[in-house]
């Protein structure tokens, strides 16, 4: 106790006492601590000048570094630093790495970009982050659809055609499947009946004497189901019908119910219930035609091109 | 507890200058071949030619933009990073098991801290003169012949620093070019931002900082203790030779010889200097019946000491194991005619002993022969895989969005991508085939083949298509990439064939 009030006398104090006898010590900070905070004093001037710092009125102080960058609507814009801005100029430039091929995708006929291996893997990767944008959600991340729900992509069976061309259609202004509900026009037994015929087209386990009825009704007036899914059953691409004779199921999701008799109910479910909501909106206007073009390489590569 | 302004502690302890004094023996001599040889790679190396197709000739690039390493007839790339793990792995082994045997070999001999600041002192030492003569400089005051000998000493110094930096480029980019282009003001940014930031932290790291580097900063100092053993060889002072019972004794020339005591009281011994072998070992028995040790406490080694220690304190981590005390006392002993080897490589273990032996590298110890064996299986692994590789990489991933896709006649079919890697030096067609599934099983869409430039990748997608039948019997099949016209260096790979009833 003697030793620290001995000690402590030694220490300067402000000079100043307060209330007769209450004194503050005077300890200075070592010199490079000092230094060291008038260097961060300079510093943060420096960046104020430099980048936004304070608030001023409505906004703030902008500072003299600024960034300029051509905005969504094609508009250039300067503007002091900020991150946006920053991104904005970011993706600026990729779209600028990109626009040379961009360009040549436009300039070149489709077949022809699928043969140029450089252009081959743009198609790749550009393809696959717009697919993933906007097809995947529905479509899947594989292209490869729900049942009942969304088409397959990258089997070899197409509602509306495979083609280039087709693909492209289909893109631009879109698709919209439609079936009329059977079971208000026809009695269950008929309904069973096409179901049954419709099964044995793909050799599906089925009882033979109500195909065979089935198969009378198909082709007649009363269903007129060959009117779009032709009288071979092989489906109309111009309007989108399905072929009934091949192994890939859309609607009716046959691969999953297990036996004859599952598989027949699902059939009978479709054609009962009928169809509306195979809608595929039109990306027209949203994507850019060269996008729909890389698109369209990109699903026909899936794996169904035609 | 308050502590006065007069006697307030320091932030930090300053540093104590130290002047080392030169000295001739063994191990400058070898610290010496060291230096020139390592100053000779490192310096020369990046203006050896080397002609090459499509990179610059120069017989060492580490060419960042093309991702590619070029090391002489090798060109190693990305893929390859298992071969620098390797390389680090052995390095960091090696390191371990050459300390476990003569302790901290690479501090003093090969460390660039240590090969630096031993050039640095060659050039203070060649500008101020030997130790007293720098001690007199650094007392006097600031008079034009210490501006001239100093100031010189640092622009040599930042010379070399700089020249450092700009090597340590030239290892980037082809060397000619960048001396030019660095000249002009045309080279890199990165090209000054690294040159600049190198000859600064060489200049303040072997002018400047020194000791303090391996003392303060270095970690391998620190922890390179738990690697020593009793039987692990270091510089050591035999304090039972040298401090004898009562201590060490100074030798004072002329006026006969006057032995001071620095560890008993009392006994103040007479010897005349002798400078021949016999005539040294008679006063050496005569030193030490009166029970005074071989130490004659000339202090030489404590001045040739770069870290600025007193090895007859002991071991001690300051020491960087460079030997240069062992050469000063050994010019010592020899001067008086006295045994060498009164500062030697010893281990703890055989200083203990009743009767020490010769020192001698001692390596029957497991954890030496743990760490050789390890170091030999590694190095067999490295040099077995940089001799094998092939001329190519590939990947094959099967793409498992779907997994399997029916077709509309109830074929399976499954899709692959294969990504291949030229690593040859010229242009390369690949060709792919099959086995273990029909010949026609395998298509390959618009590119039968593939045309990759030498460093870079190209990707194919294939797609197998199996009959129902033929899928439910295949689980696997081989996938043979070619590349034309050279057989031998077909590689394949094995891949899944996946069918809808199939559950991995
Ligand atoms: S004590 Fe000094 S001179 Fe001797 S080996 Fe250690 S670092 Fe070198
Ligand atoms: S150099 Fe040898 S004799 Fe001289 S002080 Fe050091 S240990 Fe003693």
């Amino acid at each position: 106790m003697s030793e620290q009030k001995l000690q402590s006398q030694t220490v300067q104090t402000t000079g100043h006492a307060w209330d007769g006898d209450l004194q503050e010590y005077n300890n200075p900070l070592p010199a490079w601590w000092v230094y060291t905070f008038y260097a961060t004093v300079v510093f943060a001037l420096v960046y104020w000048t430099i980048y936004p710092s304070w608030p001023f009125g409505k906004g703030w102080i902008g500072g003299v570094s600024q960034i300029t960058y051509v905005n969504s609507e094609g508009e250039t814009k300067t503007h002091s630093w900020n991150t946006r801005a920053l991104l904005m100029e970011d993706l600026n430039q990729a779209a600028a790495a990109q626009k040379p091929y961009f360009d040549k995708v436009s300039a070149m006929p489709y077949e022809q970009i699928a043969k140029d291996p450089e252009m081959n893997g743009f198609i790749l990767s550009a393809g696959k982050a717009l697919f993933a944008d906007n097809c995947a959600p529905c479509h899947q991340a594989g292209g490869q659809g729900v049942v009942s729900f969304f088409p397959n992509l990258t089997d070899d069976d197409w509602l509306y055609g495979g083609s280039y061309d087709t693909i492209h259609e289909t893109l631009m202004g879109g698709r919209r499947g439609y079936m009329p509900a059977f079971g208000e026009v026809l009695d269950g037994e008929q309904v069973d009946q096409l179901a049954n015929y419709v099964a044995s087209l793909s050799g599906i386990e089925h009882d033979a004497g109500k195909a065979a009825a089935g198969n009378v009704l198909f082709h007649s007036d009363t269903a007129a189901c060959y009117y779009c899914h032709t009288s071979e059953a092989t489906g109309r691409k111009d309007m989108g019908a399905p072929n009934l004779t091949d192994n890939i199921w859309l609607w009716a999701d046959v691969p999953a119910a297990t036996g004859g008799e599952g598989k027949v109910a699902a059939i009978r479910g479709v054609i009962a219930n009928g169809l509306n909501k195979g809608v595929m909106p039109a990306w027209s206007g949203r994507l850019s035609p060269e996008q729909i073009k890389v698109l369209t390489v990109y699903v026909h590569e899936l794996g169904g091109g035609q | 507890m308050q502590t006065g302004l007069e006697d307030q502690l320091g932030l930090y302890q300053k540093r104590i200058p130290i002047f080392t004094r030169s000295v001739k023996g063994r191990f400058r001599r070898f610290k010496t071949s060291v230096l020139v040889l390592a100053y000779a790679i490192y310096f020369l190396l990046p203006w050896l030619p080397w002609s090459r197709l499509d990179a610059p000739a120069q017989a060492v690039l580490f060419d960042l933009p093309g991702r590619r390493f070029l090391i002489f007839g090798l060109t190693v790339y990305p893929q390859d990073v298992i071969w620098l793990a390797l390389l680090l792995f052995i390095a960091a082994i090696f390191l371990f098991f050459v300390t476990g045997l003569v302790g901290r070999a690479f501090c003093g001999y090969f460390c660039f801290q240590t090969l630096w600041t031993d050039f640095f002192i060659w050039i203070e030492h060649k500008i101020q003169g030997e130790r007293p003569a720098r001690v007199r400089l650094y007392r006097q005051p600031w008079d034009r012949e210490k501006l001239v000998k100093v100031g010189g000493t640092h622009a040599l110094w930042i010379l070399v620093s700089f020249w450092t930096g700009l090597t340590f480029v030239a290892y980037f980019t082809y060397a000619p070019q960048l001396v030019v282009d660095f000249v002009t003001g045309q080279a890199a940014a990165a090209a000054y931002i690294t040159t600049g930031i190198l000859t600064l932290s060489t200049y303040a790291a072997a002018g400047l900082m020194r000791e303090q580097i391996c003392t303060y900063v270095c970690p391998y100092g620190r922890f390179q203790s738990v690697m020593y053993e009793p039987e692990t060889l270091a510089v050591h002072y035999d304090a039972r030779r040298g401090e004898g019972t009562l201590g060490r004794a100074v030798v004072r020339a002329g006026r006969g010889i006057v032995v001071e005591r620095r560890r008993a009281e009392g006994a103040v011994a007479e010897e005349r200097r002798r400078s021949s072998l016999s005539a040294g070992q008679r006063a050496l028995a005569e030193r030490n019946e009166k029970g005074f040790g071989d130490c004659v406490d000339c202090g030489l080694c404590v001045q040739v000491c770069p870290v600025g220690i007193d090895i007859r304190d002991g071991l001690q981590y300051k020491c960087i194991s460079c030997g240069l005390c062992i050469d000063a006392c050994n010019t010592i002993m020899d001067s008086f005619g006295f045994p060498r080897g009164l500062i030697r490589y010893d281990s703890e273990k055989n200083l203990a002993a009743a009767t020490p032996a010769p020192p001698r590298v001692q390596w029957k110890r497991l954890k030496t022969i743990g760490y050789g064996v390890a170091l030999a299986l590694m190095i067999g692994y490295l040099g077995y895989s940089v001799a094998t590789r092939g001329s190519f990489d590939r990947a094959v991933n099967q793409i498992r969005q779907p997994l399997y896709v029916v077709l509309s006649n109830g074929d399976i079919r499954n899709r692959y991508q294969i990504r291949i890697t030229n690593k040859a030096a010229e242009d390369q067609t690949y060709v792919f085939s099959a086995r273990g599934i029909p010949a026609d099983a395998l298509d390959l869409g618009n590119f039968n083949e593939i045309t990759i430039k030498p460093g870079h990748s190209g990707l194919v997608q294939a797609s197998v298509r199996l009959s129902p039948a033929v899928a439910a019997n295949t689980q696997h099949f081989e996938l043979v990439i070619t590349p034309r016209g050279k057989p031998a260096e077909a590689r394949s790979e094995k891949v899944r064939f996946d069918t809808p009833g199939k559950r991995p």
